[in-house]
């Protein structure tokens, strides 16, 4: 299944600034498998040490979030267009830990 | 809304007025509401400028920050002259040049799980143009927690985004993104930027959300994310459900109170570390 492929500006640096590539896929973890074996570098930056999707980064099959279709094993067709999409803030991209969870103290770095 | 509009409004709100989805009534609901801008910064500054200009009757404007030179390619609403000021100071003798009608409140000070529903409280609206996800998770929370319909802003480079939340009627950040990234995620500061003009679009979005919230006409980014590229010239939606494992607005949220991130930033030079 060849399917299209929308890089998000954050990972363009890896697909030598394509903002869009094509690629061999027949669901979302062989298309991870092959941006990983493209791009060497982007497996890393869109799965964390579990296995799972990054929780700041999301997969849109033709606009649909595959959190809500069958996650990494959601199967692709030819023609599909695949997003990904990560939380964007600022300017500055910062890099954030959670603290406390009861939210007593707050170090905010300026 | 128990007063009517003087000849000068009139003339000054004409061109919304005289749109049907506006008229006389959406005129007045504009001049009683009651907005909160998060940041008076590359999104704080486009869409106060427009709330102002539109006759939005209060404005609220948080922000810690001083004007800073680098700030000015974007943060339309600090001229030269301000730099070194407080941002909320230099906010606030804008908007008061530009329109009368609209009441200024500031914060000069940073949003925290012990501050923000004390701030939140007295708006029927929130403008998210913070720059960091801290304050992004702290401001999707507390306005979940109390209830209050809020605008999320990102941008990044060339991208934007926009979305729209309702409390108890569609998904929330969370739902999108369930956690900010964590220290050591990627994309980092040395990727950092961003075209002032991207700023601009979104921050309008922003404004125009909150227009369409005060007069209830139209199709607000409620359950969608809108998403810019500039370089492509291009917008697309893409649908955000509600999540049912949302943490803080799904079936059993596990955020019952507010959470604060700790906000790290790798580069050493301070000078980056600024919006």
């Amino acid at each position: 299944m060849l399917i299209k492929v929308r890089i998000p500006t954050p990972l363009q640096s890896l697909t030598k600034n394509s903002a869009e590539v094509k690629l061999e896929a027949g669901t979302i973890l062989e298309l991870i498998e092959n941006l990983e074996k493209n791009f060497p570098g982007m497996k890393d930056r869109l799965i964390d040490e579990t296995g799972k999707i990054r929780r700041f980064i999301n997969f849109y099959v033709n606009e649909e979030d595959i959190r809500f279709l069958k996650k990494e094993v959601t199967v692709l067709k030819d023609g599909d267009e695949v997003s990904i999409i990560p939380a964007i803030a600022g300017g500055c991209q910062t890099l954030v830990q959670p603290t406390r969870l009861n939210g007593l103290i707050l170090i905010l770095a300026k | 809304m128990n007063f009517e509009l003087t000849e000068e409004q009139i003339e000054r709100y004409s061109r919304n007025i005289i749109l049907p989805e506006v008229g006389g009534k959406g005129q007045k609901k504009i001049l009683s509401a009651k907005v909160l801008i998060i940041g008076a910064g590359g999104l704080g500054s486009p869409c106060a400028f427009y709330l102002a200009a539109s006759g939005v009757g209060k404005l609220g404007i948080v922000d810690s920050d001083n004007v800073e030179l680098s700030n000015l390619q974007r943060q339309i609403i600090h001229f030269r002259k301000d730099i070194g000021r407080p941002k909320t100071v230099s906010a606030e003798e804008k908007i008061k040049a530009l329109n009368p009608d609209t009441k200024i409140e500031t914060f000069k000070e940073r949003l925290t799980s012990k501050n923000i529903l004390n701030i939140i409280k007295g708006y029927d609206f929130i403008v998210d143009g913070s720059d960091n996800f801290p304050t992004k998770f702290l401001v999707n929370d507390a306005c979940i927690l109390s209830g209050k319909p809020f605008s999320h802003g990102g941008i990044f480079r060339f991208d934007g985004q926009a979305m729209t939340v309702i409390p108890g009627k569609g998904p929330c950040y969370r739902c999108l993104f369930p956690e900010p990234p964590p220290k050591g995620a990627i994309p980092s500061c040395q990727e950092a930027g961003i075209l002032g003009a991207v700023a601009g679009v979104i921050g309008v979005i922003q404004a125009t959300e909150v227009l369409k919230f005060i007069l209830g006409t139209g199709e607000l980014l409620v359950g969608r994310l809108l998403v810019f590229n500039a370089l492509q010239s291009n917008f697309r939606i893409v649908g955000v459900p509600k999540s049912l494992e949302c943490p803080v607005c799904g079936e059993k949220p596990s955020i019952k109170e507010l959470v604060d991130y700790e906000l790290v930033c790798d580069m050493q030079d301070p000078k980056q570390k600024e919006k």
